[in-house]
């Protein structure tokens, strides 16, 4: 019975992470945000730094949700989230990667 | 003034073709009746109380179920008439744009708005039952996914009597669909109304994920779930993994159109292939979204039709598992012929091949579980047996589409059409149909008459191949998709006409498979055989050990598992002469009824509607309104009940009673 229900107390009782760590989230994700916004619109840096710092500033970003805001650390056994994160990880360098190599043929073609 | 107004109707409605007339008039008409039934019979609060606002999964599978079907009936009337248009040479029944909307509005509907509903209803009516559940582990998101998926499906229908249908594909390749070639509404409809619905499948993956795992009876360990939920598992997990790059991919199309980027453009350092590349890496996973929990169904029908434990248990999970995760390793064999490297195309030949290599092993199980098996011929196994030999030869073709070098000759001709066709009504349809016959008694507590079923299910199988098999002909006669017409010489010289006709002959007979099927359900309803005893086929999973229709909470008490086939088990033992355990029943906690998820999803079309016109003034507040309910329902803290022991006693002994 306890078990079965856990899907619907979860959401008004257990604690998941502070207003503290919510709101330091909450800035972060901003700033990391607002970096590559201002780094385009006022041309700082040259093509290739900028898209170094765009991806860079994503990969922050992710790492910054999953900590903050998708509590990658809590969880009880199995760690059911610790392996979906694992097949997310291998599919996003799937995108990624896959992506890069079918479409480096626009480079000869161009 | 009335100027003005007649220059915005003739914008905004559709106008000119008498198919469009006619099917606005069928529209109010349908409208009015629905209105009126409602008002005179003084449902508007019970559709409201019961419907509306449920969080029953059962009653949301309900409404997936009646959705899909309208969805079929529409999808099917667009095939009818693209069949009709292309049976004779020159054909004046449909004008080449018309046909360009209806064909693209046909795949987009039959994937979207009738496989993926079709299967949630599947998910919704059968999973909790199968895992001893009480509901699925977030009931309110349920609701609003339902709703959200019908928003979304409502938006895109809305296309083709306002504003106009989107005309560029049923995946909406750039640089036809962006505002360069595509300046009307059409296009808008389209990600909109995928991107609403969308929002819903995601969080649906999300659910039954989460159902499955942590929402099992007592007892039940992974590798003694049924494989229905099994399939619902690895459907599951694509959907999450794959939903975010379609959303992705087309809110930036929509920036394309809307704020004037260049993603997907010709000029201007775009790149429409890009677009090609990221929509199939959602669009092949998909196809194994719908099609994984259609395998789940056929173990099932199967195993309880044979009377035998299903074969090779074990490797039925393993090759799902990997199917699941090699469905996101294909994706590039839909565009073989766009010039990457050969290296790519080796790649994606290969892992293309790879797959049916899972597939194949789930074939022979099911052939070793039916060999020696004491085998009824009920209607669920008969669409299970027409499945076989379909799906067997669409496997192949898609073997043979996924040699690279010969792709480029059957590249986007009527023999891929063939082929998609044929495992995905040989396998999809064919699946859902035959899990909808087997799961019916249990949802509504009848049975669907066997004859008009034989009717129905001969038509359409008999139907399906008429159709399709002269098209694999016509393929390598050099008929490519998307064509409209075609010329007398090409019509008789060189055979095409022929074929043609004989497929449009086919296409209809489905369509009157699907009447059967339309009458089998009226007739049944007041006729149909009553299942008084919950469990009418036989059954081996746990949900024919409750009564059908399902109480409210399912099950009174929480069933403990202790093997596979757990109901199998019980009778088993009841057979031995093992008494079960005495009842002991307590209160039960349940989720409450909520407005909020049909508000936002309201919302949310409001939103989506003002997008597709361009006009701020409508889609700011419906934005608005999305985000006063997502606070609502953050501050609401009085979301559960009990239900008391007493009531379940008075419950029980009304079906039960029945029951024995």
């Amino acid at each position: 019975m306890s078990q079965h229900n856990t899907g619907h107390e979860h959401a008004s009782g257990e604690s998941h992470g502070s207003l503290k760590s919510y709101v330091i989230g909450f800035i972060f994700s901003i700033v990391l945000t607002i970096i590559p916004l201002v780094i385009v619109m006022n041309g700082l840096l040259n093509k290739t730094q900028t898209v170094i710092t765009i991806m860079i500033m994503a990969v922050l970003q992710l790492i910054v949700q999953l900590f903050f805001f998708m509590h990658i650390r809590e969880g009880e056994k199995p760690r059911w989230n610790v392996m979906t994160l694992i097949v997310g990880i291998i599919i996003v360098l799937t995108i990624v990667g896959g992506s890069i190599w079918i479409m480096s043929f626009n480079s000869t073609v161009q | 003034m009335w100027e003005n107004i007649k220059d915005f109707a003739s914008t905004f409605f559709v106008t000119g073709d008498p198919l469009i007339y006619g099917a606005d008039v069928s529209i109010a008409l349908t409208s009015i009746a629905i209105v009126f039934v409602l008002t005179y019979f003084k449902k508007w609060t019970w559709l409201w109380r019961e419907w509306i606002t449920t969080v029953d999964h059962k009653r949301i599978g309900i409404m997936y179920l009646i959705a899909s079907l309208l969805m079929l009936f529409r999808g099917g009337v667009d095939a009818l008439l693209m069949r009709t248009q292309l049976a004779l040479p020159n054909m004046k029944f449909l004008q080449a744009d018309h046909y360009n909307a209806v064909f693209t509005t046909h795949g987009t509907i039959m994937i979207l708005f009738m496989a993926m509903p079709m299967m949630f209803a599947l998910f919704n009516l059968v999973v909790p039952l199968q895992l001893g559940a009480r509901d699925v582990a977030y009931p309110f998101l349920n609701s609003l996914s339902f709703w959200l998926f019908l928003m979304g499906a409502m938006l895109f229908n809305l296309s083709f009597v306002i504003g106009g249908s989107p005309d560029a594909g049923w995946l909406s390749y750039p640089p036809l669909s962006e505002l360069s070639h595509s300046p009307g509404v059409g296009e808008n409809f389209y990600i909109w109304g995928i991107q609403i619905s969308g929002i819903g499948s995601l969080a649906t993956g999300i659910n039954f994920l989460v159902t499955i795992l942590k929402m099992r009876a007592p007892g039940m360990k992974m590798m003694k779930m049924p494989l229905f939920s099994w399939s619902v598992l690895s459907s599951s997990i694509i959907i999450i993994f794959a939903f975010p790059i379609l959303t992705v991919t087309l809110a930036l199309l929509f920036l394309d159109r809307f704020l004037g980027a260049h993603f997907f453009t010709m000029d201007l350092g775009g790149n429409p292939m890009m677009y090609v590349n990221l929509i199939w890496m959602w669009g092949h996973p998909e196809v194994y979204i719908v099609v994984l929990p259609a395998f789940g169904i056929f173990s099932e029908v199967v195993a309880t039709f044979s009377k035998k434990k299903i074969f090779g248990y074990n490797s039925m999970v393993f090759s799902m598992m990997l199917i699941s995760i090699v469905s996101f390793f294909t994706w590039a064999h839909h565009f073989f012929t766009m010039g990457a490297s050969a290296n790519v195309n080796v790649f994606f030949a290969i892992s293309t091949m790879v797959i049916g290599i899972p597939t194949g092993v789930k074939i022979f199980n099911w052939l070793f579980t039916m060999f020696r098996g004491r085998i009824t011929i009920t209607q669920p196994m008969l669409w299970t047996l027409g499945f076989i030999p379909c799906f067997a030869v669409g496997g192949a073709t898609g073997v043979m589409l996924a040699v690279a070098p010969a792709d480029y000759q059957y590249h986007n001709s009527y023999f891929l059409i063939a082929h998609f066709h044929q495992v995905l009504i040989g396998g999809v349809v064919f699946g859902y149909l035959a899990g909808i016959y087997y799961w019916w008694p249990k949802v509504f507590g009848f049975k669907l008459n066997d004859r008009l079923g034989k009717w129905a299910f001969w038509l359409w199988n008999i139907g399906f191949y008429v159709c399709f098999m002269p098209q694999y002909a016509l393929g390598f006669m050099g008929m490519t998709r998307r064509l409209y017409t075609y010329g007398s010489d090409t019509g008789w010289d060189l055979g095409w006409a022929p074929l043609n006709l004989i497929s449009t002959v086919g296409a209809f007979l489905m369509g009157l498979g699907f009447i059967f099927q339309v009458w089998q359900i009226s007739y049944s309803i007041r006729k149909g055989e009553r299942d008084l005893t919950g469990d009418p086929w036989g059954g081996r999973t746990l949900e024919w050990s409750i009564p059908s229709p399902a109480p409210m909470y399912n099950f009174a008490v929480e069933p403990q598992v202790t093997t596979d086939d757990a109901w199998w088990k019980v009778k088993e033992d009841r057979a031995k002469g093992i008494k079960p355990a005495p009842v002991k029943y307590e209160p039960i906690h349940m989720p409450k009824n909520s407005a909020i998820p049909f508000v936002m999803s309201v919302c949310w079309f409001i939103a989506g509607f003002g997008f597709v016109f361009d006009w701020m003034w409508m889609a700011i507040p419906g934005l608005i309104g999305v985000a006063i309910c997502l606070l609502a329902r953050s501050f609401s803290y009085d979301t559960d009940y009990y239900i008391p022991v007493d009531e379940i006693e008075r419950t029980e002994a009304a079906l039960r009673g029945r029951t024995v």
